[in-house]
């Protein structure tokens, strides 16, 4: 056998074991699509036989294997910053804690769990000082449900800088699902005795920044947390230990973290992140307010930027489809751009208020390929395109941009963001 | 109810009233006079929050004294509802701008690095900002933000003094008020903000409808 011959056998060899690789998933950090791209061998496991020598033995406190390492992507290191989820990095619809999207205003504040407490007063017949010992006495819920920033998507939404080479983490990491652990608002409520002509509460924070949103009374009573739980335990500090709101399909601006008051009121206050920020300026000069549920959506997280198919053939497609108004019935996948749509399998239990995995088997041939999603949820509302969006709001909105996302897949198997060949 | 400050009126003709009009926000929603127990009854489709057995109150918690709430209750309303006592002036407030304020909004409140603060052109006009003076609905959030969250390092370190002089030379900068104005608890929530009627409520409703 010649030198060359040797490459090429070799070369051929670690394709198919690539595709094999990617197959199983086991693919899924940028640099190791960037390491296919470059046609470079992945990096070689230990050289140890594992079945020759003693394992590691047990542990206090588990460890990612070596080689997983997902990570947050951060945007700036200013005090309001944010950094987003890993998405296609992750498997069915749990956000492991420590890759929740973050979005604080003034920084992560250091509270201690003894120390903290929750004041309820406004509208109320017994103004009342909760300790978290108190909190976690009541009688407690847990639901998983999805929390998304209402600026998810804002990189996508100008008809001019429409990008290609975006990461779904770029484009809507700012979107994770936890199993939220917790006290009904109407537990608390029902406690203290909301008085009548009560309509709204405002929630604070005690950050730096003291964030504090008005909320909707009849939507606190219908199902929003006093949340101190997340996963299985307390909540990391990034998710407002030791107590949070917790508003299920809501902009998750409302979900104030480190909650430290409650005030019953019958009218919004109006603060600066419901006047300034989070609202809606329209095409027609009026600014919406109170935005505040998060419309249906989906997004493909497998193929996407920056993944290459080596080869054509047969790929899933996998993603995710949420919304704040209920269930999602449906999720229908385009392999042409949108001329053409086949329902997506749904993987259950089909929760209300949180993510759903959807998949699609399909056969790639080797073409140019725009592939889009769409989510329809319980009351009929179908995930519209930028254009539908446009149209309706015109260019300047920051917030709320739920529209259909696509991805190219190039003849070399690259894929890039591919909504601008769309529009 | 609050009162016209006739001088700042007759100096500009800045539109200025009492602000005494209902919430357009408020009176949408509201519990019926049996209270939370009749929305209670409704939580979570049919799965109660406690069972059937709970006491109709646990008893857990502390009664909240009046100096613990006076403490916490420092947010401000439209109406002027939680506005302290105190005043501060145009000329106070350029001081304490360049004090505090300078280094984040820059000289003219356009220059950054952090948000702009004044823009006096309308805001659909592109290219430009969203700024206090062609975005902000309400003087009085300016208080309600800058007394809690402002100067970023420091925040609460300004007196009610200084937060309502800072307000007067901002709403100066942005064309809203004269030279000679001064804020506190009355004349604050009297200044009608330009962008003030642009705010409508959210509109979108699911189902099958118009996209909105």
């Amino acid at each position: 056998m010649s030198r060359e011959e040797g490459s090429k056998l070799s070369r051929r060899a670690w394709i198919t074991t690539t595709s094999g690789v990617i197959a199983a998933g086991l693919v899924k950090t940028q640099a190791d699509a960037v390491r296919l791209v470059a046609q470079e061998a992945p990096t070689s496991g230990p050289a140890v036989d594992p079945t020759r020598v003693p394992g590691r033995i047990v542990s206090e406190l588990g460890i990612r294997a070596p080689g997983e390492q997902p990570r947050r992507l951060l945007r700036g290191e200013a005090l309001s910053s944010s950094s987003r989820t890993p998405l296609a990095d992750l498997m069915g619809t749990i956000t492991p804690s420590d890759l929740h999207f973050e979005r604080h205003h003034a920084g992560i504040p250091d509270i201690g769990f003894d120390d903290h407490e929750l004041l309820v007063h406004g509208m109320v017949e017994r103004p009342t000082v909760f300790r978290m010992r108190d909190l976690e006495r009541f009688p407690q819920v847990s639901r998983i449900q999805f929390l998304e920033c209402s600026g998810n998507g804002g990189g996508v939404y100008s008809r001019d800088r429409m990008p290609t080479e975006i990461t779904v983490q770029a484009l809507d990491g700012l979107l994770s699902t936890s199993e939220w652990t917790g006290v009904p608002v109407a537990t608390i409520l029902r406690e203290v005795g909301v008085r009548p002509g009560a309509s709204w509460i405002l929630a604070e924070g005690s950050d730096s920044a003291v964030m504090s949103r008005s909320v909707p009374l009849d939507k606190v009573m219908e199902d929003s947390l006093l949340a101190y739980g997340q996963n299985g335990e307390r909540l990391r500090p990034e998710q407002g230990y030791p107590l949070r709101l917790f508003n299920p399909g809501y902009e998750g601006n409302t979900s104030v973290k480190w909650l430290r008051r409650i005030e019953v009121t019958d009218r919004p206050t109006h603060t600066r992140d419901e006047t300034s920020k989070y609202t809606d300026p329209l095409g027609d000069g009026t600014v919406r307010q109170f935005s505040l549920v998060m419309d249906a959506k989906s997004v493909i997280t497998f193929p996407s930027y920056p993944f290459v198919l080596p080869e054509p053939g047969w790929w899933e497609v996998r993603g995710l489809a949420w919304s704040g108004r209920g269930r999602i019935t449906r999720v229908e996948v385009s392999a042409d751009g949108g001329r053409s749509w086949v329902d997506a399998a749904l993987q259950g239990p089909i929760l209300p208020r949180s993510t759903v995995r959807f998949r699609h088997l399909f056969e790639w041939g080797g073409r140019d390929t725009i592939l889009l999603s769409r989510a329809t949820d319980e009351t009929g509302y179908v995930q519209p395109t930028v254009q539908q969006l446009w149209d309706a709001r015109g260019q300047r909105t920051s917030y709320h941009q739920n529209h259909q996302r696509a991805w190219k897949i190039a003849r070399t198997g690259e894929v890039t963001f591919g909504l601008g060949e769309l529009v | 109810m609050k009162t016209r400050h006739a001088g700042m009126v007759a100096a500009l003709g800045v539109l200025m009233t009492a602000c005494e009009a209902p919430d357009r926000f408020g009176g949408t929603r509201s519990v019926p006079s049996s209270g939370a127990d009749a929305l209670f009854a409704s939580f979570d489709a049919g799965e109660p929050a406690v069972p059937a057995h709970a006491p109709s109150r646990f008893g857990f918690g502390a009664e909240a004294s009046a100096a613990r709430i006076a403490a916490w209750d420092i947010d401000v309303r439209p109406d002027g509802a939680g506005l302290p006592a105190g005043r501060g002036s145009v000329a106070q407030g350029k001081v304490v701008y360049e004090t505090w304020c300078v280094a984040c909004h820059g000289p003219t409140g356009t220059e950054g690095p952090n948000d702009r603060l004044v823009n006096t052109s309308p805001w659909e006009l592109a290219p430009t900002s969203q700024a206090i003076g062609n975005y902000w609905p309400y003087a009085t959030t300016l208080f309600d933000y800058i007394r809690k969250a402002m100067p970023q390092a420091t925040p609460g370190i300004l007196s009610p003094d200084q937060v309502y002089a800072v307000i007067a030379y901002l709403l100066w900068m942005n064309e809203i008020v004269p030279d000679d104005a001064v804020m506190d608890a009355e004349t604050l929530p009297a200044v009608i903000m330009p962008a003030r009627d642009r705010f409508v409520p959210d509109d979108r409703i699911g189902g099958s409808g118009p996209v909105r």
